[in-house]
């Protein structure tokens, strides 16, 4: 029953992702296909980012530095090689190498502490990374910095909205699958009760590390696709603006889900996009910021588990109750 | 019967008190064996002594002839002694069946697998349903652990600590702030367990006459010492545990 289940949601899944293959074709408009672009792009990271938060309860502060590896890691690959697909493959390796270091370092320093610490080493490390990229010019040319070429193939913004397109869903489905695998519900288990966890014999550390890892790999392949599509990079890639973007992402879409921060990253940037458009009817548009803190904080007072967990939780009393409907009904017939 | 656990001189003193004072003992192998004594008995304490949350200050621990004092609580229980503790402690939001596969999981030593099929399931879900009809809560695997009543999450709790599948089983107290209604439900589950007879039990009890007939042997701690230990019947009998359960004797009139 479970496995019918699963495949009903795939095959949901997969309409979607049809629906949206084939935007391109039917609207070319250049500032429409960014603009969903860069909610694939956030969606990725935001589903990185609730890997750690959402699933194995870990806080970090520092995401945008995996993010920001992996865009200056495509950056100055392609910048200081030829712009074609092999370096571009090349980049994003060594994105994705270095990312795996910098989160195994960070996940085995502090990951067998409580958890603020790894929040506050992440925070520390992931301003290291800003520093360094706004220090050292000769590479990545300061907070001024460059723009890069990319490869012919993907000029073409519809190419490189389908790369979006098809880089999301495979990392969609390969992390749904990580999380229903028996590692990911250990995850989940360590998430609910630590301690229980490691009673029965798990060791916690090792899965902590883990979904560390993969969450820092995740994340810095959505910076290198950032860099693509914007074809410039600068140290604001570092910014913590850019993991707050992400936490806010997972907390108004549903965190513990992967569903949820894709639809937060598209809230997120649609709204951005309107609301910076609004900047000529009055000032306040232009500080639209601050108009995010206050919806984040109605979030979080009212919708705590954000739109996708309370929209599970508002279907599964109705079924719940349609089920016992239908068990009284059969009671009184028989 | 061979023992499978046996402890010598066993002492753990916390500042200057003796919380367990020289216990020197032996658990049969696939035996039942109740510790009873009053409150402050060090009943508790024997049992952290056992599965190593505590360290002993003098005396040593024996499972099967080899010396584990030393042992983390950890490679105890990969060894084969699992406890329950007093206090419950599940997972809130996962369902009942998911509580117990994560236990099968981790005794079927499936701790890395990322990109497994789902037919691994199948199998740890089949056997945490039977773990859960032993103890009687099989209509129950679709709640969540948070929504049990307090007698049903002390179930669930002994369905994974089952799921281990460790040779000793150390229940502390399974009946503890458990209605009166409660109880027959948990002893039913107890006895299914030992009538499987593959298992050495040891239990913590307070409401001494529930257990007396479940037990093959039963010890009587009594200030941190063991006063007494052998048949339940022999020790319905004994003067010196009459009194200490009547609360006449004190530790002065045992030297």
């Amino acid at each position: 029953m479970k496995k019918q289940k699963w495949q009903n949601s795939t095959f949901i899944y997969i309409g979607f992702i049809v629906v949206l293959a084939m935007i391109p074709f039917i609207n070319d408009s250049r500032s429409l296909l960014f603009l969903i672009m860069q909610i694939f792009i956030f969606g990725i990271f935001a589903m990185s980012y609730d890997l750690l938060l959402g699933f194995t309860g870990i806080v970090s502060f520092g995401h945008a530095m995996y993010f920001g590896v992996g865009a200056y890691s495509v950056a100055v690959m392609m910048d200081s090689n030829e712009a074609t697909v092999m370096y571009l493959i090349l980049g994003l390796s060594a994105a994705v190498v270095i990312a795996s270091v910098v989160s195994f370092v960070a996940g085995i320093l502090t990951l067998r502490l409580k958890s603020h610490f790894y929040a506050m080493l992440t925070l520390a490390l992931a301003g290291l990374f800003l520093v360094a990229a706004e220090k050292w010019r000769s590479v990545t040319a300061g907070s001024d910095g460059f723009i890069i070429m990319i490869p012919d193939i993907l000029r073409d913004h519809s190419t490189m909205y389908l790369l979006c397109l098809s880089v999301l869903a495979l990392l969609f489905f390969g992390l749904r699958r990580l999380t229903q695998s028996p590692l990911g519900k250990v995850l989940i288990a360590i998430r609910e009760n630590e301690q229980r966890t490691e009673s029965l014999g798990y060791k916690v550390v090792h899965y902590k590390v883990i979904a560390s890892v993969i969450s820092g790999i995740v994340a810095s392949i959505a910076g290198g696709l950032y860099v693509l599509t914007l074809r410039f990079v600068d140290t604001s890639v570092f910014a913590t603006d850019v993991t707050l973007d992400a936490l806010l992402m997972t907390i108004i879409g549903g965190v513990g889900t992967l569903v949820g921060p894709i639809i937060g990253a598209a809230l997120i940037e649609i709204a951005h996009h309107w609301l910076s458009d609004l900047s000529d009817v009055h000032w306040i548009f232009e500080r639209w910021i601050i108009l995010f803190g206050t919806i984040y904080i109605l979030a979080v007072i009212f919708f705590p588990k954000g739109i996708v967990g309370t929209l599970a939780e508002k279907l599964g009393k109705r079924r719940k109750q349609r089920k016992k409907e239908a068990e009284q009904s059969k009671k009184i017939a028989s | 019967m061979s023992a499978i656990i046996s402890t010598q001189q066993l002492s753990i003193a916390f500042g200057g008190h003796l919380a367990v004072n020289q216990v020197s003992t032996e658990i049969h192998e696939k035996s039942f064996t109740s510790v009873i004594g009053p409150n402050g008995a060090g009943k508790t304490t024997f049992f952290n002594l056992l599965s190593g949350q505590l360290n002993p200050t003098e005396g040593r621990v024996f499972f099967r002839g080899k010396d584990i004092t030393a042992h983390s609580p950890t490679n105890r229980s990969r060894i084969g002694i699992g406890r329950s503790f007093q206090i419950t402690n599940v997972f809130p939001n996962l369902t009942v069946l998911e509580n117990v596969r994560l236990a099968v999981q981790s005794q079927a030593k499936v701790r890395y697998q990322l990109f497994a099929h789902f037919s691994f399931y199948h199998k740890f879900e089949n056997k945490a349903r039977e773990l859960l009809k032993t103890v009687l809560l099989h209509e129950k695997e679709a709640s969540l652990a948070v929504n049990l009543a307090h007698g049903e999450k002390r179930k669930l709790e002994i369905a994974m600590l089952l799921a281990l599948e460790t040779e000793v089983l150390l229940l502390d107290e399974p009946t503890a702030g458990m209605s009166l209604e409660e109880v027959p439900a948990i002893l039913e589950v107890i006895k299914a367990i030992k009538e499987k007879g593959d298992r050495t039990i040891v239990l913590i009890e307070h409401k001494m006459d529930m257990i007396l007939d479940l037990s093959d042997e039963v010890m009587v701690l009594f200030n941190g010492e063991l006063l007494a230990k052998g048949s339940p019947e022999e020790m319905m009998e004994n003067e010196t545990v009459q009194s200490a359960y009547l609360g006449g004797l004190h530790s002065e009139n045992l030297a």
